[in-house]
Parts: structure tokens; sequence; C-alpha cells
């Protein structure tokens, strides 16, 4: 499923909106979640799953091509967890 | 750094914000978005969404686990486990907003 896909399942349940309407809306959700994330907060969506912020330290990496040392510098990434309800649903229970 | 966590509450408010609809109505489509994505990855099927990210559904075989307090053995049979990939956009995102502070 992709974007436009998922946009297009809430605008046949919801004939009201107009398919504008509903793009807006999914895209807020969207947007929220990495503003949220860039702030460096968390958003814990019961069920479904949790996104944060996990902290990488700094390290020395390496070139695969040339096998030259380079200074990784410590970055922040995203992470998600996956909630229980989502997580059972997966397995079938 | 005051952290914060964000709920289904906070997307509401923003949709409430954005579009204009119901604070009730608002929660719904919240609603909505994480159901259809939801049941999407319960059938198996890979949910992308672009410039977000993308999850996707990982069978894990069985394998031979171990009681970490105990030091036990215990089977841990084959599952299915979902991982999110994130968009290029979110990991610059998400770096950057750590150099602003």
């Amino acid at each position: 499923m992709i974007r436009s896909e998922l946009i297009q399942k809430i605008a046949d349940e919801n004939p009201h909106l107009t398919q504008r309407h509903v793009e807006r809306i999914v895209n807020t959700v969207f947007d929220e979640i990495i503003e949220a994330l860039a702030r460096g907060d968390r958003v814990e969506l019961r069920g479904f799953g949790a996104f944060s912020v996990k902290a990488r330290d700094a390290r020395l990496g390496r070139n695969p091509r040339t096998g030259e040392s380079v200074q990784v510098e410590d970055k922040k990434v995203p992470f998600f967890k996956t909630g229980k309800l989502l997580r059972d649903r997966l397995n079938g229970k | 750094m005051s952290e914060k966590t964000l709920t289904r509450m906070d997307l509401t408010e923003a949709v409430f914000r954005e579009v204009g609809l119901s604070r009730n109505e608002s929660a719904n489509l919240v609603e909505s978005v994480l159901q259809h994505m939801s049941d999407a990855l319960a059938s198996g099927e890979t949910v992308k969404i672009s410039s977000f990210g993308t999850f996707s559904v990982r069978a894990k075989s069985a394998r031979v686990g171990r009681n970490p307090k105990t030091g036990d053995e215990v089977p841990i049979s084959p599952r299915r486990v979902l991982s999110f990939r994130p968009s290029h956009l979110m990991k610059d995102r998400v770096a950057a907003g750590k150099k602003k502070k």
C-alpha cells in the first residue's frame, strides 16, 4: 500500500470530504510525526507503535571502497517500535 | 532537551487545526489512518509512505532463545515482525534537528 492508496481508502469511507481534504489530513498526520521527531520528541500511538529518536555515538568508519578510515560524527536517527496489538495481529493472534 | 511524548490527541489537534473539522471527526480520521495501515500490514502487505518511510513485514524463522535471568533454553517459534525504514527526508530532518540546538 502506498500513500495515494491510503488516501483513496479514507476518501471512499468519507464521501462528505473532498479528495483534497483527505490528502491534507493524511499528510498532516505524517508531517506532524516527522516534526515531533525533528524536535527530539517521541510519538506514541498505542496499539500501532512508537516513533522515537535514538542517539548514535561518533565512531571511526571505513570507506568500503578505499579502506580509508573516516570519522563518523555522532548523530540522531529515527526509530520505530511496533505496538503490542499490531505485533500480535501480524502473528494472527 | 525537553523531551515530550505526543499521542493520538496531538495528531488529532494538528488535523483539527489544519482542516477545521470537529475534534471528534479529526480523531476518527487519525484512527482511520492507523487502522488502514495496520490492516494492510496484518495481511502481510508493505506500506510505503513516500517521504515518510516504509513499513515491511519480515518473517523470522524459529530459533533457540535463552532466558537471560535463568539461563534456560526456550524455543522461539517462527514469527512475523514489522520493520520500519525511515525515508531520507525523515532521517535528514531528525539529524538536522540536533544541530539547531
